[in-house]
Parts: structure tokens; sequence; C-alpha cells
């Protein structure tokens, strides 16, 4: 188990699986001399989840709280997060923040498809998990994992800041958990291309992606 | 080719492009998308759409006590959630009958100038960052409507959407800490402003690019129904607190600025005029707070068991000034505990009926600066 | 600020005849007398019911109703409630777009959530539900898809 001196580097890399099995002893020797030994999967998670770009994509109440985050208080960029990005093909992180409408939905889609691998998705806020206090409407999508995988899921109307900040960690142990032989974008043939809703005369066409969502389903809460 | 003058040169065949900017772009304030017809690089036909964030308020009331919906107001204009609490409350006080001990409303009024406090100053950082300075005002803003939420957190137990109001008074009375603080934030706050100001006011960035554009005439504005700070930059002097003598604000003493030519500069510089007479009434009110009663004794009733209260039936109109402006309230009650018809009447959704005619003429860059000087909160405007 | 009661009387002794009535404090036009109604209040200088504030479609189960709100900026008064209504199958009310301008979205969504057709309005099309959608969602005898309990059981 790495970590038993104090290696800054190699020190938030404990949760990532397949942890390099070179000898401590040599590893120390050589970090002396200023060589550092690691894993390419190590590193490559770590440049990963410590510069999360994140798409602007406020709908509604959250987003303010999402900007507050990055403001001055709740600094988000010193996780890496904090440049956010006009244009989905630049982006790596979509915070779907606010309520998800019917009539929004399709472009929410289509937005998570322009966005190039490897992508993740949090759902801020507890109208676009499941529809929230709205979810008795009828133009009022009942959460975007109908349509899209979602990585996080955020609770709060709206959450605070810190909450935001906390979804922002775990997603990064999740990247950190991420084996590279095993991860989506790698293998062969696999498009990750949702198809987008249509508008149909009384809500949506289909109301749900059967492969994606499937309704009455429990999930396990992993805290 | 060789052409004398008396031939007329050929013209290039233009067409028209037709563009959309957003739901999805960084500077709409939200989810809002204006098909706009382009010659060029100048705006021929602008046509809003809307309906994103439409979230079915209206007809969720319907089926909720009259009490349910408060927490729904407070996300009509997220930004300004107590004075959404505040018009609501006025509206079905108006139609119940209800009267407000005196210390509720110099709460409410505290609290609904804290608010148009926030929300100018938000605006003014939104404005800014629309016109290309990326982020820095908007972190002034910020650190200052952090300072005002902490208080808002206080009494009520959460930032943003703070459900304080109740009919006949507020929520729960104020900690003792609440008018100390809120003297110091509101003596703090003109020192903010002369900063703000000082980069903003005179600065030849912004007056090169929000002078003379998106200008309004009075008449148009009066025919269309804008209201708020956009009207007063007209040069109309329509504010409704001093129109309707709606709860307190006679005993206060401030003035209603308005501008003179009706563009975007204008409306920016008649925002921080009313921030500064918002300070004005802020310091009269801590002065001369009362002691007393938050909650008036059929209002706590009506609180504790909201199934039990049932105003008379009819129907009520009532407004205020909020921030944005106009915000009304349509109730109707057949007598049952929840309402027959509940209708908000925003004062972002009107405002947007003159986005076509003040960007007629100019390039896309300004039809940006004009959306965000026009102040809308997307969930206002779709409710 | 005249009194309902006087705006009633002065509305009957111009318009003898019409079937304007009172209620409460609202008044109410019948549909075909509304355009030129609007009018006289827009312009009779003791009026001058320049704005127009709000305008809201209700749904009572026999018939369909739309109220409007007007207060006058020059004279600073204010409030009146005009209350015109028409038959849910064939529901048309003039259009006072071209009187009062505010009244161009509000219109909109008076069609598209109650279900009034405004004659006369520049650009009837839906506002806030999309164009392929076929129903008028605020009507009292409206389904929607997900409907987990019946309407008014909350």
């Amino acid at each position: 188990m790495l970590g038993s001196e104090s290696q800054p580097l190699t020190e938030h890399m404990e949760t990532a699986a397949n942890t390099s099995e070179i000898d401590q002893g040599l590893k120390s020797e050589l970090q002396k001399k200023g060589i550092v030994v690691t894993a390419i999967q190590d590193l490559y998670n770590w440049g990963r989840r410590s510069s999360i770009w994140p798409l602007q994509f406020g709908l509604a109440c959250c987003a303010i709280e999402m900007i507050a985050t990055a403001c001055a208080r709740y600094d988000m960029d010193r996780f890496g997060a904090g440049l956010f990005r006009a244009s989905p093909r630049q982006a790596d992180l979509m915070i779907v923040a606010g309520t998800v409408t019917k009539k929004m939905a399709p472009q929410v889609v289509r937005l998570y498809n322009q966005m190039p691998e490897p992508k993740y998705c949090i759902t801020m806020g507890a109208c676009s998990i499941s529809g929230g206090p709205f979810k008795d409407g009828y133009n009022v999508l009942r959460g975007i994992d109908r349509y899209i995988p979602v990585d996080v899921h955020l609770p709060g109307c709206p959450p605070r800041p810190e909450a935001l900040l906390h979804g922002l960690m775990k997603l990064q142990e999740k990247i950190d958990s991420q084996v590279i032989e095993k991860t989506e974008w790698y293998q062969k043939g696999l498009k990750r291309e949702f198809p987008v809703p249509e508008f149909g005369p009384n809500g949506l066409n289909p109301p749900y992606n059967p492969e994606v969502f499937t309704p009455g389903q429990q999930r396990p809460i992993t805290v | 080719m060789e052409h004398t003058l008396s031939e007329p040169t050929p013209t290039l065949d233009t067409q028209m492009l037709e563009v959309n900017l957003g739901p999805q772009h960084p500077s709409t304030h939200g989810v809002f998308r204006m098909n706009v017809t382009l010659d060029g690089e100048t705006i021929v036909k602008l046509k809003p759409v809307m309906g994103y964030l439409h979230r079915n308020h209206e007809k969720l009331a319907e089926n909720m006590t009259w009490l349910a919906s408060m927490p729904f107001t407070d996300r009509l204009d997220y930004i300004c959630s107590m004075t959404n609490n505040f018009a609501y409350a006025l509206a079905v006080e108006k139609l119940a009958g209800l009267e407000v001990p005196e210390r509720a409303q110099y709460i409410r009024v505290i609290v609904a100038e804290l608010t148009r406090l926030v929300n100018h100053t938000l605006l003014i950082g939104f404005l800014l960052n629309d016109l290309g300075a990326f982020f820095t005002p908007i972190l002034y803003a910020f650190r200052e409507r952090e300072k005002i939420l902490d208080l808002f957190e206080t009494i009520s137990g959460s930032r943003m959407m703070c459900n304080f109001f109740r009919f006949g008074g507020v929520k729960q009375d104020v900690t003792e800490d609440f008018i100390p603080r809120a003297k110091d934030i509101i003596q703090r706050y003109p020192k903010f402003l002369d900063e703000f100001e000082q980069l903003l006011t005179t600065n030849e960035i912004l007056m090169a690019r929000c002078q003379n554009v998106g200008i309004l005439s009075k008449e148009l504005a009066v025919a269309s129904g804008i209201s708020g700070p956009m009207l007063r930059a007209t040069g109309v002097p329509y504010d409704i607190r001093k129109v309707d003598h709606y709860s307190i604000y006679d005993r206060f003493a401030f003035r209603v600025p308005i501008g003179a030519m009706g563009d975007v500069y204008d409306r920016y510089f008649v925002r921080i005029l009313e921030m500064r007479e918002s300070i004005k009434i802020l310091e009269q009110a801590v002065r001369e707070i009362p002691e007393g009663d938050f909650l008036s004794a059929k209002g706590a009733a009506g609180a504790k068991a909201p199934r039990t209260f049932k105003p008379p039936k009819g129907d009520v109109y009532g407004r205020i000034e909020a921030p944005k402006g106009e915000l009304g309230f349509y109730l109707v009650s057949d007598g049952s505990p929840k309402p027959y018809r509940y209708h908000v009447r925003p004062p972002s959704f009107i405002n947007l009926t003159v986005l076509e005619d003040m960007t007629l003429g100019h390039k896309v860059a300004d039809a940006v600066a004009i959306l965000g000087s026009i102040d809308i909160v997307l969930g206002e405007v779709d409710r | 600020m005249k009194s309902p009661e006087d705006i009633y009387h002065d509305l009957e002794a111009k318009f003898p005849g019409a079937g304007i009535t009172r209620e409460g404090n609202a008044i109410v036009v019948p549909k075909e007398k509304w355009a030129e109604t609007a009018v006289f209040l827009k312009e009779n200088p003791e009026y001058a019911l320049d704005y127009l504030s709000c305008v809201t479609g209700v749904d009572y189960k026999e018939y369909l109703e739309c109220v409007y709100h007007l207060y006058s900026l020059q004279k600073k008064t204010g409030l009146v409630t005009i209350k015109v209504r028409t038959d849910r199958q064939k529901s048309e009310l003039p259009s006072v777009t071209p009187i009062w301008r505010s009244a161009e979205f509000q219109e909109r969504e008076a069609y598209d959530l109650v279900g009034i057709h405004f004659q006369g309005h520049p650009d009837l099309r839906r506002i806030l539900m999309w164009d392929g959608f076929q129903h008028h969602p605020l009507r009292k005898d409206y389904v929607q898809e997900n409907q987990d309990r019946p309407p008014g059981e909350f």
C-alpha cells in the first residue's frame, strides 16, 4: 500500500486500482535522486481528475449556486475545475444544474452527445435527479437520467456550494478508480451517443431510454 | 472587366443568415433562445423563444394549499426570493383581509431592500460579464452577495430559497445579532458602490458600448407594459412603492431616479442610483424598527394548519415593486383551501416584448448587451 | 380615481344596451363590445388607462374568461379590472394588442395555456409549450401523460 512514507506525489493515488508493484525501497531511493516512478494509469487518472473542465450549463436556480461555487469564497478553481467552457466540444463535465423540462430535454441530450469522451455528468439539485419539487408538472422531465447516464447525483434545493465541491470530489474519486483497459472510450467500435427524444403531442417520445433507465429501479446509495 | 461611370456596378448576391442564440449560450442568462436573422452582422429580425424552463408553477399551485405555494414563489425569480414571497403574501393578505404587525412590516422592508441590493449588484456583474469583462465584476458582486446571504441564512435557514414570509407576518423573529450585522453591511455598502463606480461608470469601454445602444422611447415603454428600472431609465417617474403606498414605504424618505435616454447605459446607471436610495431606506428602517409581534394571530393559525386557511370567495390582484419591475399575483379563490386560479405577472416576461424593437439595426454583440440590461431571469419568464 | 360603480355608470352611458355588468370590483364587458370599450378607456382623457398590467385567462367550467388589469401612468391611478367571457368550444376574443402592446406575449400565453383564440393578434402561436403540443394545460379537464394522482388530490 503506498503512502507508508510521506510521498506527496503518490499519496492521493491510494484509491486507484492497479497500483504499481514496484519495490518500495527502490522507489524511495529513486525519489531522493529526483526520479518519480508510477504507473501510467495513475498518471493518466491524476491528470484527468485534476483538470476537469465543466460545461457552462446552468438551467435554473442551481446555476446561481454553481456560479457562487466558482467565485471567491468557495473557489472551485483550486480543484482544477474552474475553467467553464462555453462549447461542449471542449468540456469534460456537464453539471446539469436546474430543472430539465421536456422542451429542453432534447437539447440536453444533444449537448451530451457533442461532448468528446471521456465525459461525465453530475446532476446538481433535486430537479435534475428526479424532477424535484416540480415533479408533478406537465412539462417537467422527472430526472435527466432517463436519457443520459449520470455519474454523480447531488441532492439539495439548491445544494450548498460546499455540497457541490463534495460532489466534485466524489467524481474525482470515481475517476481515480477507472482502469484504462476497461474504460468505455477505448473499447473498439463503441460510440456513446444517445438518441435524442422528440416532441410528441402530450410529452416526449420516447418517455425514457430503456438502455439507460429502468423505471422503479432501486439503486444503492454510495456515499 | 471595365465599368464606366454610367453603368451600375454589379452588386454581390447576399442572403440573410438565420442564427440561433441559445438555449445553451454563455450570455443568455439561462435557457433563453433568440432566433436572429442577420444581414451581415446587423440584426434584421429577432424572435425570442421561451418556455425552456416552464415548470408549471401555476398548475401546481391549483393543487396545493395557499401556504404550500410559498416555497414555489421563491423559485420564480431565483435571485430575489424574498421579494417574490413579499408579493404573494401581500396579495393573499389583500384577499383575506389580514393585518400585519409593525415589527413584521419593518422586517419585510429591510429584507426586501437588501434583496434589491443583491439583485442590482448581480445584474451589473452579469451585464459586465456579457460585455466581455470576464468574471471580475461578478467576483466583486458575489462577494457582497455572500455577506447579505449570510444574513438571510441566519434568519431563514437557507441562503437562496428563503421561504421566510407568511400570511400576516414573517415566519419567525430575527435573531439578536441581525440588526447589528445589517447595520454593519449597510454602513459598508456605499464604499463598495464607490469602488464599483470608480471602475465602471466612467470606463470608456463601457460608455462606448452602452451609450446610444438599445434606446427605448417613453411611449413604446408605456404601451408595452414595461416596468421597473427599465421604465424609469426612459424617463417615466413611476415607482410602485410611491404610487400604490403598499406596506410601510410611505414612512421612508427616498427618491426615484429616472434616466434621460433609455439606453443600456441609463439602465445601468439608474440601478446604481437605486441602490443608493435603497441604502437610505435601510438606514431609516434599522433605526426605527420597533419591538413587537412578528406574525399576527390569524396568520399564525393559518400557518400552523394550512388546510384551515380559507380566504373568502373572490379575486385579487396584488403587486409590488420587485427589483426587476412590477411583480403581480392574480389570485382567484372559491372559498376552499386551494386557489382556483393562480397567475403570476412576471416583469421579465413582459419587459421582453420590446427586445426586438431595441435590437433592430444593431450588431449581435449589442444584442447581448441589450438582453443583459433588461435583466431577465428565466424562472420568472417561464414560470 | 373613480370607483368601479362610477366607471360602470360611465360605460353604461357611453355604450347603452351593450350588456355591461358589474361583478364585485370588476366590470364584465361582452366580447362584441370589448374592442370599442378598450379604445374608449385608453383614449378618454378622464381615464387615460394607458398601461395594461396583466392579462389572465381563467377556465371556469361553463365558460372561459379573460381578465384585464389596467392602470393609468399619466394620472398615477389604477386599478381597473375588466372581465370578458367566451364559451369553451369556440373560444374567440378580440385581441387588444393593437391598443396596448403589453398584451402581445400575455395573450399568446393565454392562448397556449387556456386555449382562448385572440382575433387580430399579430402572431398567435404557442409561447411556453412546444409547437406540436396539442392540449391546453391550464384547462380543468387536462390530463397529463404521467398523471400519478387524480387532479385535486394532493
